[in-house]
């Protein structure tokens, strides 16, 4: 016999996987763009990280003796292998999208007890991890370069591990944060370095996925359309990074940039649409959201100007992961006919010479 | 900025209406059956009493179960005919239990009962018109099925300022409010001017959904000058929810915990306006309904007015059974109805639809882990955090997750329908809701046998005192009669020696 | 190295005598936890788990000496409600959902002897001295003590059907589907 069916006999059509589905389709413009600035080299990185991850995943499945299948069609091995490949120099080595795909997917993920157990968002764990560990390799980035080398010419780059001095540049963060350590400041620190046109565009080095700020925000629209996400985490993330870089750029315009240079360098934008958002690691209401979100963004321009590295993001993620139970606890919805406090709401008596 | 708030309904979801297959074409009388089957609750409260005999003959109106207690509603024959048999059959409740149900044989004649028909309705008394409602057994037809003379009557005593007639027909496929509606908006408006005048309200508005645009027009022209104030209310799930429809109308929120009455407020169905008129204007009791039969499997889907009583079976068989095979056959809404067990079981005054769904419209039903993304927590209209609620529950923490508010749970559907990994977490809430009740139920229980017990207990040591009592006096009188016997004795020795 | 080594053990002779000197004033006289335990149970002294009454099996959970699996008619509800608050670990795995159930007296058998009537202990069994013997249901508590007495074996417990009042839905049997399916797809 076939159990009772209970209501509601109608089902919206929406599954895991095709959120995950058109979360990849909202990355595919920045990661194309990727591509095409950082040549091959970034193709088989990007390549390299998602085939770990499945790899990975699958194998730790196996070794617990769960399904294999259902985990992986969910997409969101390879989703955040996505993910962590966009923010990784794109000429880092192979081992390196291997290292940190496995960890995203095993530690970041199924320790945890799998899809939607994880604390924090395997992505920034494992960009986290591998920035501490292998501080040379995850900060030695390439300029966009008119002549990129060829399919197999980049496999020696990626595989090979040779060049990359040849080439290494300095993100733009990580350029002006030296530069203040010679004593210049930020006017001399930023010239010829920095154009806000440039940056939007983001033919720029940077990570992989992470330059093409209006590519990115083309997918984040995108997403809210879909109502994949809502707006609350990024655009609080958005305003987190951009209202204290305008109060300090006030004060103190020498030494401290402007709103526009925070939000459009690093990986503010990929992290407010797509790392802010993630479902399993923030907070479940709207308010909950928006106070991540700027928590986020808070602790990204704080750890960018005072902290020791150069860019934040990743870190500011996991500490706001963190905080994302408490938040839970505090923020909670107002129930219907319920005081915030949940009380009963006093009753309103009938008006009797109502008209 | 709170004002428009308070306006804007909260959560809630859009499903596909699929309305359009059954609402275009009008109201069909749907055949006698051979059988009907009353059961003889058809309404939340105690089931009325089998006032009719094996056997007897019956006529259309004529009361055949008399409501009892102060929560209850009669039940009358649909139809002249004979009893055949006084009993149990399936009930429409998901768990297909049998119920005490009037089995009828109709005659096909049709006969009614002698009509009590006021001369002027308008001028009964609001007291009457309510005594009327309830004696014509009339419960609210959205679904829930109160007894709506307890809901006037205790209006009336409380003082409403708001009767709020209720045309959110929010679930798919349901379009029996809104035939209705479009058919019969003359009868509907009187129902609404009568049932005004028994609760003394001032105003009465009519909450139509704006999907719904030829019953607004229909029902408009027939209030117009009547001062009965019909007004579109934005389309969605779940707009019928009494509550919701308060706040978008009026602003106001009603209480946790509370009836709309307790903000003066007074909330009915269209549908059941019509059946107060007709129990007031044509003395006619509720024995029959409007009901949406409809769905992917039906062939011609169509809404009918039904006998009360008539098995579901013939319904689908009246619009031309099934062109697919159904998946799942279900009595009401697809939201928030249930799962069919037997077709056998009968149209009673809460059934607004009989559907036969293919598997397509049901969508998914793999549940798959929650991945957190709080779309529940959008949809829910009332403000709760259903994963988090599902998540206690699954483990069995019932009070962590009444702490969270599963109390206030409506049970209207929208987290399950809008959740990406088709968790069933209205089926928790409600399988925790059943578990709350059989817990009171069973502590009642522990505390009746904790005083039978203790009683017991006192009354054997009562017996077993008193036997030691009585034991200890026999032994003692023993002992005092030895005593006078060897004193006796005693002193005749001493007499005798002194002798 | 010698330093730490002598300060640690300073440190936890301390603590361990702090501790110590707590559990000796802080004590809480008598145990109230006895109390507690007899209120969750169903206190219908029946005795099904081998302890003089309700009083004695809550001496026994208290004491540690009986598993919160000990009481029959109380069924999971119970467990959970000791396990949660003795603070211990309940295997359910090997409780039986006691399902509400009513002694039955088949009349065909019954002779009257009274014996079930004397042991009921909630009173729930009515009759006198060759008359058949009736269950007052209200009362009932299904914990059999009338069914191990009676000499005819007429006393049966039931299994009380659900009624519309009383049904209600099944726990959803659902586990994340990567666990549910438990087999290699390979």
């Amino acid at each position: 016999m076939t159990p009772l069916a209970h209501s509601p006999h109608a089902h919206a059509p929406t599954s895991v996987s095709r959120i995950m589905a058109t979360v990849m389709l909202a990355l595919v413009p920045a990661t194309l763009f990727g591509f095409w600035l950082y040549g091959w080299p970034a193709v088989y990185l990007w390549t390299v990280s998602l085939l770990a991850a499945v790899a990975g995943e699958a194998a730790v499945l196996r070794l617990q003796q769960r399904a294999v299948k259902p985990a992986l069609l969910d997409g969101s091995g390879v989703l955040t292998a996505w993910l962590l490949a966009l923010s990784l120099p794109p000429w880092a080595p192979w081992w390196i999208a291997v290292v940190g795909s496995l960890f995203a997917v095993i530690v970041g993920k199924q320790v945890f007890g799998g899809i939607g157990q994880n604390v924090f968002n395997p992505a920034m764990a494992a960009r986290v991890m591998l920035l501490i560990s292998f501080p040379l390799e995850m900060t030695t980035w390439v300029p966009p370069m008119s002549q990129l080398p060829g399919m197999l010419d980049s496999l020696a780059v990626t595989f090979g591990g040779t060049q990359l001095d040849a080439v290494s540049s300095a993100s733009l963060l990580g350029h002006v944060k030296t530069e203040f350590t010679r004593g210049l400041d930020l006017q001399q620190a930023l010239s010829g370095h920095y154009s806000p046109l440039q940056a939007l565009w983001g033919e720029r080095s940077g990570s992989l996925g992470e330059t093409a700020a209006l590519l990115i925000l083309l997918g984040g629209v995108f997403l809210i359309a879909r109502r994949i996400i809502t707006w609350h985490a990024p655009v609080a993330m958005l305003a987190g990074v951009a209202l204290p870089a305008l109060l300090m750029n006030l004060i103190d315009p020498g030494h401290y940039a402007g709103p526009l240079y925070h939000l459009l360098s690093g990986g503010v934008m990929l992290g407010a649409f797509f790392i802010a958002t993630d479902p399993v690691t923030s907070p479940n209401t709207a308010a909950g959201q928006l106070a991540f979100g700027l928590g986020c963004g808070l602790l990204t321009y704080v750890i960018r100007t005072w902290g020791a590295y150069p860019e934040g993001v990743a870190f500011a993620v996991m500490l706001m992961n963190a905080a994302t139970p408490m938040i839970d606890r505090y923020v909670k919805p107002r129930i219907y006919g319920r005081t915030r406090k949940g009380d009963i709401l006093a009753a309103q008596p009938a008006k009797k010479d109502a008209a | 900025m709170s004002f428009l708030s308070r306006l804007k309904p909260r959560g809630g979801v859009h499903p596909e209406g699929r309305k359009a297959s059954s609402a275009d074409t009008a109201i069909r009388a749907m055949p006698l059956q051979q059988r009907l089957y009353v059961p003889l609750q058809q309404h939340i409260g105690a089931p009325a009493k089998p006032v009719v005999r094996v056997g007897e003959k019956v006529l259309a109106g004529q009361l055949i179960g008399a409501g009892q207690g102060n929560i209850s509603a009669p039940v009358h024959a649909p139809t002249s005919g004979w009893v055949t048999a006084i009993g149990d059959h399936p009930a429409p409740h998901p768990s297909g239990l049998p119920a005490a149900t009037v089995i009828i044989e109709p005659d096909g004649e049709g006969r009614w009962i002698e009509a009590d028909v006021p001369a002027d309705p308008f001028a009964l008394a609001p007291d009457d018109i309510a005594a009327r409602v309830g004696a014509a057994g009339v419960v609210g037809l959205g679904g829930a099925a109160f007894p709506s003379m307890v809901k006037l009557d205790a209006s009336r005593k409380s003082g409403v300022d708001t009767l709020i007639i209720n045309g959110g027909e929010c679930e798919p496929y349901l379009t029996c409010d809104d035939r209705i509606m479009r058919e019969r908006a003359a009868e509907i408006v009187s129902g609404i001017r009568l049932m005004q005048r028994a609760v003394g309200a001032a105003n009465a508005l009519v909450g139509i959904e704006d999907n719904k645009p030829e019953a607004l027009a229909a029902m408009r022209a027939a209030a117009a000058a009547t001062g009965v104030e019909i007004r579109a209310v934005p389309a969605m799930y779940p707009m019928g929810w009494e509550k919701q429809m308060i706040q978008v109308l009026l602003g106001r929120e009603v209480p946790a915990e509370s009836r709309s009455a307790d903000i003066g407020v007074l909330v009915h169905n269209v549908a059941t306006a019509w059946a107060v008129q007709q129990a007031i204007c044509l003395g006619r009791p509720l024995v029959s309904r409007i009901v949406t039969v409809s769905g992917g499997a039906v062939a011609q889907p169509a809404n009918l007015e039904v006998p009360l009583g008539t098995p579901v079976q013939a319904l689908y068989d009246a619009c031309g059974g099934f062109n697919a095979r159904p998946a799942r056959l279900v009595l009401g809404g697809p939201m928030m109805g249930h799962q069919l067990t037997h077709t056998s079981v009968p149209v009673v005054k809460g059934t607004s639809g009989v559907l036969a769904l293919t598997q397509s419209e049901i969508g998914l039903t793999q549940p798959a882990p929650c991945i957190r993304c709080s779309s529940c927590v959008r949809a829910c209209p009332v403000g709760l955090l259903p994963l988090e609620m599902a998540a206690r529950i699954r483990t069995d923490d019932l009070a962590a997750a009444v702490a969270l508010g599963l109390k206030d749970c409506i049970g209207c559907g929208s987290c399950s329908y809008v959740c990406p990994s088709s968790i069933p977490l209205v089926h928790y809430f409600n399988y925790a809701k059943g578990e709350l009740m059989a817990q009171a139920r069973g502590k009642l229980k522990q505390e009746a046998t904790k005083k039978l017990a203790a009683e017991r207990s006192a009354r054997m040591e009562r017996i077993a005192r008193e036997r030691e009592e009585a034991a200890a006096a026999r032994k003692a009188a023993k002992e005092a009669r030895e005593a006078a016997a060897k004193e006796a004795a005693a002193r005749a020795a001493t007499t005798e020696a002194t002798a | 190295m010698i330093v730490p080594l002598i300060s640690l053990t300073v440190l936890g002779v301390v603590l361990g005598l702090i501790l110590g000197l707590a559990a000796r004033f802080f004590k809480v006289e008598g145990n109230p936890l006895v109390e507690e335990l007899e209120a969750l149970l169903p206190g219908s002294q029946c005795g099904q788990c081998g302890y003089p009454g309700c009083t004695g099996a809550a001496q026994a959970l208290a004491d540690g000496s009986a598993p919160v699996t000990l009481c029959p008619p109380g069924g999971r509800a119970v467990v959970a409600a000791l396990a949660a608050k003795l603070g211990v670990e309940a295997d359910l795995s090997g409780v039986k959902d006691a399902v509400p159930s009513i002694a039955d007296v088949r009349e065909e058998l019954c002779i009257g002897c009274t014996r079930c009537y004397k042991v009921c202990p909630t009173d729930a069994i009515l009759g006198a001295a060759k008359h058949i013997h009736a269950v007052f249901k209200e009362a009932c508590t299904a914990c059999g003590s009338c069914v191990e007495v009676c000499p005819t074996e007429a006393i049966l417990l039931r299994p009380i059907p659900p009624t519309l009042q009383s049904w209600g839905w099944l726990k959803p049997d659902v586990q994340p589907r990567a666990a549910n399916e438990g087999v290699l797809a390979a």
